[in-house]
């Protein structure tokens, strides 16, 4: 086993751990900096396009006020704690599999972003996070005139 | 580890029902606590993206089948830039050793997590034998 302890969740299909190992890598060469992405819970996708940026994150089972969202120039952190409902008495486990406990994850965003327009949402255990692009970094379109 | 038993088990269930899937998708292995105590089995299951009408619960002969489906987000004009987990529905079986009462059992779905209740039949709850002391 590559990590022991709370966080380690066996949530992700190698390919996905393949890819998540080599966006860490990514990320060490390109900025020189190491993003903690040693915790795979929650996993996390990003779509891009040319206005914002959309990120969603399987958080089953977690109050929505338990959600913590903050931004520190390009780096959105993500944070929060999933509660063990615990044993009633006379209780057993046959299995337990669902992670629980705290998660923190750090995710550099390809821009900058408008901090103020940045939106939320958890759904069906989904949370979706919708972050704008920062007017001035849109990509412009430059039409060539034609004499 | 715990991957490599995933897919085995999905493989070994499609291969007994001989079935494949008429949507071509991954279907997970939904993550479970099974809680016992005296009165019922409690089964929570992660099933992130299913809602109450994407969940589907069987029972036959002992075997408890939980199924969901998953409607994936349409993100035109989106590409992936950054991926961790795939999308797909969930599909899992377990044989249940104790007599079940099939008409009290409850289901509930809120964030992503599937809950089932599942009350023993009054003759399979251990019943306390009192000793008299002479």
């Amino acid at each position: 086993m590559w990590l022991t302890g709370l966080h380690d969740v066996n949530w992700m299909p190698d390919i996905w751990r393949n890819l998540d190992q080599m966006q860490q890598e990514m990320d060490r060469l390109l900025t020189g900096q190491t993003v903690n992405y040693l915790q795979s819970f929650p996993a996390i996708n990003m779509w891009m396009s040319e206005n914002d940026v959309i990120l969603s994150s399987e958080i089953p089972g977690i109050d929505p006020g338990d959600i913590n969202i903050s931004l520190e120039g390009d780096v959105l952190d993500l944070s929060g704690s999933r509660i063990s409902e615990g044993l009633k008495e006379g209780g057993k486990y046959h299995r337990q599999e669902r992670p629980h406990g705290a998660f923190k994850r750090k995710i550099r965003l390809p821009f900058h972003a408008q901090e103020d327009r940045i939106e939320a949402i958890y759904e069906k255990g989904i949370l979706t996070i919708k972050i704008p692009r920062a007017e001035e970094e849109k990509p412009r379109k430059i039409t060539v005139k034609a004499e | 580890m715990a991957d490599r038993e995933k897919d085995l088990e999905v493989k070994k269930e499609h291969t007994l029902s001989e079935t494949e899937n008429l949507r071509n998708r991954p279907v997970f292995i939904p993550q479970v606590d099974i809680v016992e105590d005296n009165d019922m089995l409690l089964l929570t299951a992660d099933m992130p993206g299913v809602d109450t009408r994407g969940i589907d619960i069987n029972l036959e002969n002992d075997v408890l089948t939980i199924k969901g489906t998953v409607e994936a987000p349409l993100r035109k004009n989106y590409r992936l830039i950054h991926a961790e987990y795939n999308m797909g529905d969930y599909r899992r079986s377990f044989t249940l050793t104790d007599v079940i009462d099939h008409k009290k059992i409850e289901a509930s779905a809120k964030n992503g997590v599937l809950r089932l209740k599942l009350p023993k039949a009054e003759k399979a709850k251990p019943k306390k034998i009192s000793v008299k002391a002479e």
